[in-house]
């Protein structure tokens, strides 16, 4: 009796079952991996077709003649670069807003005492819950009083002012260093503007990261916005200027990948370099 | 005598200049406050009560918006029943999915940092740009997923997006290719868990099953429960998806509820009658969530530290 359990377990060894586990693992997320990246696969497979070549089936994944002039033809046929500058511009501008005000907000909240503080804070988050539509009209009518509709300041101004995701997620960050560091300095004689400036905000780094980072990959992709705020098409972003692409291109596809692809790009790019920031900062807010 | 000194020191001058840098400090995001939430909050529940075409000078109405939300107005209902079955499918979906994800993507197996990366790459794109992707995915003739459809299953794909039954199942599919953003919390939160209670588990011969919904599942809930949340409140405002790939959908079969809003706003102008859907909405969100807040006691689970 003993001998035959022990001839079981020398075949489903703890090691060999961790090893059929793995292989397990392997194979379903390896499939799941491959049937994630396929849109991506196809987009750019389509991109470099000829117009003729789109609409036949089965389609080919690879396509025989690479008309790679596609993404010229894409891009000049309408004005991308000036898209480019808008979005890119736009996007600047609001993180350069965003990181200065959240991060002394969140510098407030975190290290500063002041009656209503706690209560201050929730209000904050409570903020990040409302559904951005209610707001939505009477700003835009505020907007058309002060004139700024047609013009990139209310994609950029309210930046400067805050974003309770951002102030969150750094308050968070802020509240991890610790406290020596301030007594210390401030013994010095320092004040708390310099200790802002001088201890928390150097160390603040890979949190700003991460706000720069979603800050980013918002802005590149808003759409409302821009619609509701650009008219002129010389002041179009990139999204704008690809849903016109869509209004006027419907059929050719393969330029509309094209265009899509590269308007992915940055994002994609961003994306690559600042994975760890982009997750991290996730972390930070999703657990609280 | 001692207290003396504590009373004094509450309103110290250092104290009184602390409070002061406190709220300069955190008086952008004050100022941002009243004007770009609070004071809109409050202007758009005004409105609300209002008629008013921007070119025109506004009319007082009562409830006369609200009234003709629910009862002359066959569109709201549509977009509400649109988004809210969005909602009741995508959730759930998207919750189950990014968990198993996450199990799954928790081993400790060699180059599972790279599969993390590729799932969670598409839930950073988004806009305009994904929604022609899609909408040339879901092309019935030439498109990815009739095509694979064919090739494996032999079945012909529906329509999709000029179908109005399977135009919705479009969007949730599209929408939980996004399943790696959910992935990364859960990750988190499961990486969290202190390794000591699954040996104890263990020690006391608990199987997997055992170990899942006794252990995992519970104190996992809290990143459960900000996901659900997170989860609802972003399915009641999808937008642009529906602007760009349907416009509405074949016969409104995709009339998303922002969708109608905004056409209702910067479409026809209606400020008025679109405030009182912008408070509509905000309502059904609001009751979600203190829905899901009363329930939390039942099923979610803090561990014991509470305070700084």
């Amino acid at each position: 009796m003993k001998e035959s359990k022990l001839q079981r377990h020398g075949l489903w060894t703890r090691r060999r079952r961790h090893l059929v586990w793995c292989v397990i693992i392997y194979v379903i997320l390896t499939a799941g991996a491959v049937v994630l990246m396929l849109p991506l696969g196809w987009m750019a497979s389509t991109s470099l077709k000829e117009s003729s070549a789109v609409f036949i089936f089965p389609p080919e994944w690879i396509p025989k003649p690479a008309v790679w002039g596609n993404y010229v033809k894409a891009l000049t046929i309408r004005p991308f670069h000036l898209y480019f500058f808008n979005t890119l511009i736009i996007t600047v501008l609001f993180i350069v807003g965003a990181c200065i005000s959240c991060s002394m907000v969140a510098f407030g909240f975190a290290r500063m005492r002041f009656p209503g503080r706690d209560f201050l804070f929730m209000v904050l988050l409570s903020t990040m819950m409302l559904p951005r539509i209610v707001m939505m009209i009477p700003v835009y009518i505020l907007f058309t009083k002060l004139r700024w509709i047609n013009t990139f300041k209310p994609l950029i101004v309210p930046a400067f002012f805050g974003i309770a995701f951002y102030i969150f997620l750094l308050r968070q960050f802020f509240l991890t260093i610790p406290f020596e560091l301030e007594y210390a300095a401030r013994i010095d004689g320092c004040k708390t503007v310099g200790i802002f400036l001088r201890i928390i905000l150097p160390l603040a780094k890979p949190a700003l990261a991460a706000v720069t980072i979603f800050s980013f990959v918002s802005n590149w992709n808003d759409f409302m916005g821009p619609l509701i705020y650009l008219n002129s098409m010389n002041k179009w972003t990139l999204a704008l200027g690809l849903q016109a692409f869509k209004g006027q291109w419907a059929t050719d596809w393969n330029l509309m990948m094209a265009a899509a692809l590269v308007v992915m790009v940055p994002t994609l790019v961003v994306f690559f370099f600042g994975q760890k920031y982009f997750i991290r900062g996730i972390v930070f807010t999703g657990m609280k | 005598m001692a207290i003396d000194l504590v009373r004094r020191n509450r309103w110290s001058k250092a104290r009184r200049r602390e409070a002061i840098e406190g709220y300069l400090f955190i008086s952008p995001w004050l100022i941002g406050f009243f004007v770009f939430t609070a004071g809109p909050i409050v202007a758009s529940l005004l409105l609300s009560f209002m008629r008013w075409s921007i070119v025109q000078s506004p009319e007082w109405v009562g409830l006369a918006n609200y009234r003709r939300a629910l009862f002359n107005d066959r569109y709201f209902w549509q977009s509400l029943k649109v988004t809210s079955l969005y909602t009741v499918l995508h959730v759930p979906l998207g919750l189950f999915g990014a968990l198993m994800v996450a199990l799954l993507m928790n081993q400790k197996v060699k180059g599972i940092l790279v599969f993390r990366t590729i799932y969670y790459l598409p839930a950073v794109l988004s806009g305009v740009a994904v929604s022609l992707l899609w909408a040339w995915i879901f092309n019935p003739d030439y498109g990815l997923v009739n095509f694979a459809l064919w090739k494996l299953f032999r079945i012909h794909g529906p329509a999709w997006l000029a179908s109005e039954q399977w135009v919705l199942p479009a969007f949730i599919i599209m929408g939980l290719w996004g399943i790696g953003g959910g992935m990364v919390i859960n990750l988190a939160g499961l990486q969290g868990i202190p390794t000591e209670l699954y040996e104890a588990a263990k020690i006391d011969g608990a199987g997997w099953w055992s170990e899942f919904w006794r252990i995992t599942i519970p104190m996992l809930s809290p990143v459960l429960f900000f996901n659900l949340i997170m989860g609802i409140i972003g399915s009641f405002q999808v937008f642009t998806q529906a602007y760009v790939m349907t416009a509405g959908g074949p016969n409104n079969a995709s009339l998303f509820y922002v969708l109608y809003l905004y056409q209702n706003a910067f479409e026809w102008f209606k400020m008025g009658y679109s405030s009182a859907l912008a408070w509509f909405l905000f309502l059904i969100i609001l009751l979600c969530t203190i829905l899901v807040f009363k329930s939390s006691p039942f099923w979610v689970y803090y561990e014991a530290k509470k305070g700084r």
